[in-house]
């Protein structure tokens, strides 16, 4: 039998690299560097190697839920051409295996950032995981159009997650932090849904553009950039903020508004005869948006640390 | 006397293998730096000392 028609057949040995993507690298990057965040912008300083080895563990929680997310959904992912090579429905690793290795990773991530920092954490990284895979993986995401609204909670916990590594508590700041993630994820993925085209609806996933309309779709876009805009902006009175963020916030915020603004103003037609070439354009600057966001609170909690933000 | 030469399967699971075991190595050295940090901190004489009250 030839290893073409193995991978068919389901019967290729799985590599490393597979298992690997069951963890949702490009996620898991995420999670990572929004923890790192939560961590370094929180007053308590932690040691090094604890502050690192913690957001890894909560990375492998992370990974965790994504392959618990895979297993459960392997059948929407058969379907969908954005999904259709991730390892379970290419035949590549078994649903069961990713069953077994999601269970395992999240016992061992929450047992590890338990030992490793404190249990508050460790609850709050178990807790983040149950939400994921049950809440949205398993209720929402084929219940309501709401799916990406209330399931987007999850990818918001980690900056959280990293503030309790450091303190061993929850803060307005770190709420504030979960708010922009949250409130950022809807018109990330509506973005996402207007461009995929009906992948979602094949799937019979309630997705927002399917049970309300492409056209609703864009509205709701535009009132969640707004409010995320003011939260975001919000957001640079408090702790977390300074002028260096408010700055990076105004500006950004602009940026994106007008991109949300575009979308509302658009035609199916007009997408359609440039491929949705402003939606497409909307999603990147989305994930550029989340990143320098963040990287200016990071800049903050950095010039706080060292005692300069008063010179600015 | 010669060692049989590797089955095909065993060159497929090689990568697997080392991956799994980089990971446990790499395991090992993060509960071996733990243990370090957490000893020369202090914090196990901490968390005696609020076991005894």
């Amino acid at each position: 039998m030839s290893d073409t028609t193995s991978v068919h057949l389901g019967t290729t040995e799985a590599q490393f690299g597979d298992y690997l993507a069951l963890l949702k690298p490009r996620v898991m990057a995420l999670v990572v560097f929004t923890a790192f965040v939560g961590l370094l912008a929180a007053p308590v300083a932690v040691h090094p190697f604890v502050g690192m080895v913690s957001v890894l563990f909560i990375a492998v929680g992370g990974g965790a839920s994504g392959a618990l997310n895979m297993w459960w959904d392997a059948d929407i992912d058969r379907v969908m051409k954005r999904t259709r090579n991730r390892p379970i429905p290419a035949g590549l690793v078994a649903p069961e295996e990713a069953k077994a290795l999601g269970f395992a990773l999240s016992g061992f991530s929450v047992v590890m950032l338990g030992l490793a920092a404190n249990w508050f954490a460790a609850g709050f990284l178990a807790f983040t995981i149950f939400f994921y895979v049950a809440i949205y993986t398993m209720w929402l995401k084929r219940s309501t159009p709401q799916n990406i609204v209330i399931g987007g909670a999850a990818g918001a916990f980690p900056p959280m997650i990293g503030w309790a590594v450091a303190t061993g508590g929850v803060s307005v700041e770190g709420l504030l932090m979960f708010a922009l993630i949250f409130m950022w994820t809807p018109p990330h993925f509506w973005a996402l849904a207007l461009f995929m085209g009906d992948d979602y609806d094949n799937a019979d996933v309630p997705m927002l553009t399917v049970t309300h309309g492409r056209r609703a779709t864009r509205v709701y876009i535009l009132v969640y950039t707004v409010i995320l805009a003011l939260i975001a902006i919000g957001a640079g009175f408090s702790a977390i903020g300074g002028v260096i963020y408010l700055v990076t916030a105004l500006l950004l915020n602009i940026w994106f508004v007008i991109g949300a603004v575009k979308i509302w103003r658009r035609s199916e037609a007009d997408s359609a005869a440039d491929q949705f070439l402003v939606e497409r354009k909307f999603f990147k600057l989305s994930l550029f948006y989340l990143f320098s966001l963040f990287v200016a609170i990071l800049v903050e909690a950095g010039l706080d640390r060292y005692g300069i933000e008063g010179l600015l | 006397m010669s060692f049989r030469p590797d089955h095909e399967l065993h060159k497929r699971r090689f990568g697997r293998n080392m991956g799994v075991g980089l990971v446990l190595v790499a395991f090992v050295a993060i509960v071996f730096g733990l243990t370090v940090v957490k000893v020369t901190n202090g914090d196990f004489g901490r968390a005696a000392a609020e076991v005894q009250g």
